[in-house]
């Protein structure tokens, strides 16, 4: 039995555990048996996945497990990525679920939600090790509806909670029928369910079905990865579900979605045509600048989370775009690096996305609010997870020595290098993608430096914030986890390359043998070299060394209260907030972003130049929801109200309808 | 070494830095028809601080206390890496990506120090620098990417190497375009006018100072100094990508004497210009800033268009 083998076994084995004994055991020790056998679990599939990265193959055929199909289980190198990732996210989602459930019994700590959040685990990893377009379709189908349940783990206490859960279960749905239809039609054409037989067969499938078959498939997997303008469910599900399960799904769900474009477009259809790819790269280039304002001017910590979750998969996407523009333009070099990037970035986005969305869930425990313009003044009350949010803060704004700045260097250096024969889409699109990049990472500072300063330092702004206690043990451990991960990528990224390029070879981006130069401590791409370690090094003791030599050679540090140029004693009222933090760039992007903003000014009795009250309020709506999806949504509800006649109840029309139904099946078919 | 030469190259840099300040200033008061004060006096002014101890508001935290020297350390990495005097850098470090990355992370570090503070001012300036910071990040990238695009590499070194052994190439249309671009990217980065008015002490139109404006002693002494040296970085940057000429292309004491005293040269004429400059135009309003900053990024754009279209 091969290691691949036994560490799945493992893992579905511990998640199945934890599932029956979320079942068995009472409210005190659920949260933490669930945990404990849901980390392990998470583990198990890392080493599987790492196994499986590195070249150990396993496949499994079961014909009796599931009827007329049966269930197809394989490895390779690509698979094996994302396990990992899943794995690493699941362990660390385990062991914070001990502490964030704990053991209050209700919400998190409820006995559905702990059943089904193995469950959820265990159906994330079985979509990367399945081999079939059925065994696929049904872990997909799983992966949805155990997270829809999730999301609507705390339904009672906010209608937001139903909302988000609507919106999820609709997208994801459409997502899934697309999925469904495209995959069953490439099943059929290319002669059999299995990714073996449509392999063998894709030479066979003309190129008009393929090319509907991925822009089905662009639905189904960019919808799930939460690409614009698909995107409408994750700012509501990430931000209103649990944050174990917000983390699970940002950190390792969305990236299935990047898994599944990558198996269909270049595994199972071997590549396609370019323009496909410029259509990916360009959902990915407008997923990463749209997401990204929304997250600058968003003041809920979870719903920048999200939008940030956005940003980063469109970056992913662009990435996996432009991978395939140059493996169609026969540049293998920069295809690969491209590729890299992008699944440098996912790995890198579930490290540090993991670390914020558990911090956020730290916070939003100690708190009661997700609103960064009540919490602020954590660093003294909450010191470990402020070091660690603002940590993962410093790797998702891609600054140095961050995890998240590696894999946009790479990215950057794949967009510089179109070659000298690309063509003119390409000498045209990477420039711009290099623009859209550059700014995503701008904003993508300023984001952060909100959450983090007005999240977390100076004076609490209400008093729940003033009153919050660190997070249990468990939850420090979970997030202490995830970011010796981060480290770890940002310290020895050269470490990952050589799976990277195998992967890329498996996907025929590229001639076997890695295109892209590295050793564990750097990066080297043409003439450019990076060393991750070199900058973490030079930083760290460079900042150290000038403290102490400034310590040394002065006096002592005084405390006073703040001068501010010499004003009155401050109050937290005085401080800025998120929201205002965020006005000069949400000025700049006015046109973008449409706020609604109503001023209410009350005039004093006596006199109308008095001013008794003033309310301002303000919300940042999402314009592309509301161009799309609202007319969308008022259109079928009408036309819902306009067919109503035709289901009045009686049994005999309805049985009437089936029979022409069927009827003008069978028509359509014999006359086909 | 290289190792001695990249760490002379960052002394050089930060005992030229304040002076350099003190050029800008006497060039300016010179030509507002005042007497100024000497060269030397930011040095001074330096010496003075250094000795003082420093006060911590007491809502801040760790975060306050550790921006100076992340801010300090994140020039001094750029002032060792990048090449001003030679263009052998350490193990190629110097990569631009990575030193546009390194000062930002400066700047990011005093950001969160002027919010930490928990004052008006503090997050007042935190903001805006931030805002502006994110406008001129993407325009940074940009032109400098639309140089690499010329020599194939983000290696800073190489760019420098290639300009330095053929002149020519370095008048392009891409060039000029990334050269406009780039000082004003440089200009809003070192806070200076139209974008920010380095000497103003008026709340409103404050975005540098207000974030500072809790610091004392020893570290408003790091903050000043870091910022007189990533002005120098910055024009140094300029200076070496757009006018290569003099940099000491290798190691010998004849060639590194020559890279010294034309970058020194190269240096002390554009912060002139940058003085001549901030006498003759007014700062901008706060809300017109990002049409200038997006007037460069457009300028940017079009470099490295350029660049990859015309080659």
């Amino acid at each position: 039995m091969n290691v691949v083998a036994a560490s799945l076994s493992a893992a579905g084995g511990l998640a199945v555990a934890g599932a029956i004994s979320a079942v068995l055991f009472g409210r005190s020790v659920r949260a933490a048996l669930v945990g404990l056998l849901t980390a392990p679990a998470g583990a198990a599939a890392a080493v599987a996945g790492a196994a499986a990265a590195g070249g150990v193959s396993w496949s499994l055929a079961a014909p009796y497990l599931l009827p007329l199909t049966g269930v197809e289980l394989a490895v390779d190198p690509l698979s094996g990525w994302f396990l990992l990732l899943i794995g690493a996210v699941t362990a660390v989602t385990g062991v914070y679920t001990v502490g964030y459930a704990g053991r209050q019994g209700h919400g998190p700590g409820a006995r559905p939600s702990l059943v089904l959040l193995p469950l959820f685990a265990a159906s994330l990893m079985l979509v990367p090790v399945a081999a079939s377009v059925p065994t696929l379709l049904v872990g997909w189908e799983l992966m949805a509806v155990t997270s829809l349940l999730l999301v609507l783990t705390e339904h009672r206490h906010a209608p937001a909670v139903r909302d988000a859960g609507i919106w999820y279960a609709a997208l994801t749905q459409l997502g899934f029928v697309a999925l469904l239809i495209g995959l069953v039609w490439l099943a059929g054409t290319a002669g059999g369910p299995s990714f073996a037989a449509i392999r063998a067969g894709a030479r066979d499938v003309d190129a008009a079905t393929a090319s509907v078959v991925f822009l089905l498939g662009l639905i189904g997997f960019a919808g799930k990865a939460g690409a614009v303008p698909l995107h409408p469910w994750l700012p509501r599900a990430h931000a209103e579900s649990p944050s174990h399960v917000s983390a699970l799904m940002s950190a390792a769900m969305v990236k299935l979605g990047v898994y599944g474009l990558l198996r269909l477009g270049f595994d199972l259809l071997g590549g396609g045509a370019p323009w496909w790819w410029l259509l990916l790269a360009a959902v990915g280039a407008i997923s990463a600048l749209y997401g990204i304002t929304q997250a600058a001017v968003a003041r809920d910590i979870k719903r920048m989370l999200a939008f940030s979750t956005s940003e980063n998969v469109g970056l992913i996407l662009l990435g996996v775009g432009f991978a395939g523009m140059y493996a169609q333009a026969g540049n293998s070099t920069a295809a690969v690096l491209a590729l890299a990037a992008a699944l440098l970035h996912a790995a890198n986005h579930g490290a540090f996305k993991a670390l914020l969305f558990a911090g956020a869930g730290s916070v939003v425990r100690a708190t009661g609010t997700r609103d960064m313009d009540r919490l602020g003044g954590l660093v003294r009350t909450m010191p470990a997870t402020t070091v660690l949010f603002a940590g993962g803060a410093l790797a998702a704004a891609a600054l140095p020595p961050g995890n998240g700045f590696v894999s946009e260097w790479l990215l950057l250096q794949s967009l510089l290098h179109p070659g000298p024969d690309a063509g003119p889409m390409l000498t045209i699109a990477a420039p711009i993608a290099v623009a859209v990049v550059a700014a995503t990472a701008g904003i993508g500072v300023a984001t952060y430096v909100k959450a983090v300063g007005t999240g977390f330092l100076a004076r609490p702004r209400s008093d729940r914030a003033a009153t919050a206690r660190e997070s249990p043990p468990s939850m420090v451990v979970a997030m202490v986890l995830a970011g010796l991960a981060c480290v770890a990528l940002a310290v020895v990224p050269g470490l990952t390359i050589p799976v990277l390029s195998r992967i890329a070879g498996d996907l025929r981006l590229a001639p076997p043998g890695g295109t892209v130069a590295a050793s564990t401590f750097a990066l080297r791409v043409e003439a450019a070299t990076l060393w991750p370690l070199w900058t973490v090094v030079g930083i760290v003791a460079g900042t150290a060394a000038v403290a102490v030599a400034a310590r040394a050679l002065g006096r002592a540090r005084r405390r006073a209260p703040a001068w501010d140029c010499g004003g009155g004693p401050l109050t937290e009222r005085m401080e800025y907030t998120a929201t205002s933090f965020a006005e000069p760039l949400q000025r700049v992007f006015d046109n973008v972003l449409a706020p609604e903003r109503d001023v209410d000014v009350t005039h004093a009795d006596e006199s109308r130049y008095h001013v008794a009250a003033i309310r301002f309020h303000q919300r940042i709506p999402d314009r592309v929801e509301n161009r799309i999806y609202r007319p969308l949504v008022t259109a079928l509800r009408s036309l819902g109200e306009r067919v109503r006649p035709l289901a009045n109840g009686s049994v005999h029309r309805y049985l009437g309808y089936m029979l022409v139904a069927l009827l003008a099946v069978l028509v359509v078919g014999v006359l086909r | 070494m290289t190792v001695l030469v990249a760490l002379g190259q960052a002394v050089l840099l930060a005992v030229l830095a304040p002076y350099v300040l003190g050029l800008t200033r006497a060039v300016r008061a010179r030509l507002e028809g005042r007497a100024g004060r000497r060269l030397g006096q930011p040095w001074r002014d330096l010496r003075k601080l250094l000795r003082k101890p420093p006060t911590s508001p007491s809502d801040a935290s760790l975060f306050f206390v550790a921006a100076p020297p992340v801010l300090l350390a994140t020039s001094l990495l750029v002032a060792v890496a990048a090449p001003f005097v030679a263009t052998t850098s350490l193990a190629g470090e110097a990569d631009l990506i990575v030193v546009v990355g390194l000062l930002l992370l400066g700047a990011v570090a005093l950001a969160l120090a002027g919010l930490d503070t928990g004052t008006a001012f503090g997050g007042m300036g935190a903001s805006r620098e931030m805002t502006i910071a994110a406008l001129v990040e993407p325009t940074l990238l940009l032109s400098v990417f639309a140089l690499s695009v010329r020599v194939g590499s983000t290696d800073l070194a190489a760019i420098v190497t290639a300009g330095a052994t053929d002149p020519a190439s370095v008048f392009t249309p891409a060039s000029a375009l990334a050269a406009a671009a780039l000082a004003i990217a440089t200009l809003a980065e070192c806070g200076r006018v139209p974008v920010d008015n380095p000497s103003t002490h008026l709340e409103l139109t404050m975005v540098h100072e207000a974030m500072v404006l809790e610091y004392s002693g020893r570290d408003l002494a790091l903050v000043e100094w870091a910022s007189a040296l990533r002005l120098t970085i910055l024009l140094g940057l300029l200076a070496n990508l757009f006018a290569p000429w003099g940099v000491a292309t290798h190691l010998t004491p004849v060639a590194l004497a020559i890279g010294t005293a034309a970058f020194i040269a190269k240096v002390g004429g554009l912060a002139a210009l940058l003085a001549a400059g901030e006498v003759l135009a007014a700062k901008l309003r706060l809300f017109r800033v990002p049409e200038l900053l997006a007037g460069s990024f457009a300028l940017a754009l079009l470099a490295v268009l350029a660049a990859a279209v015309l080659g």
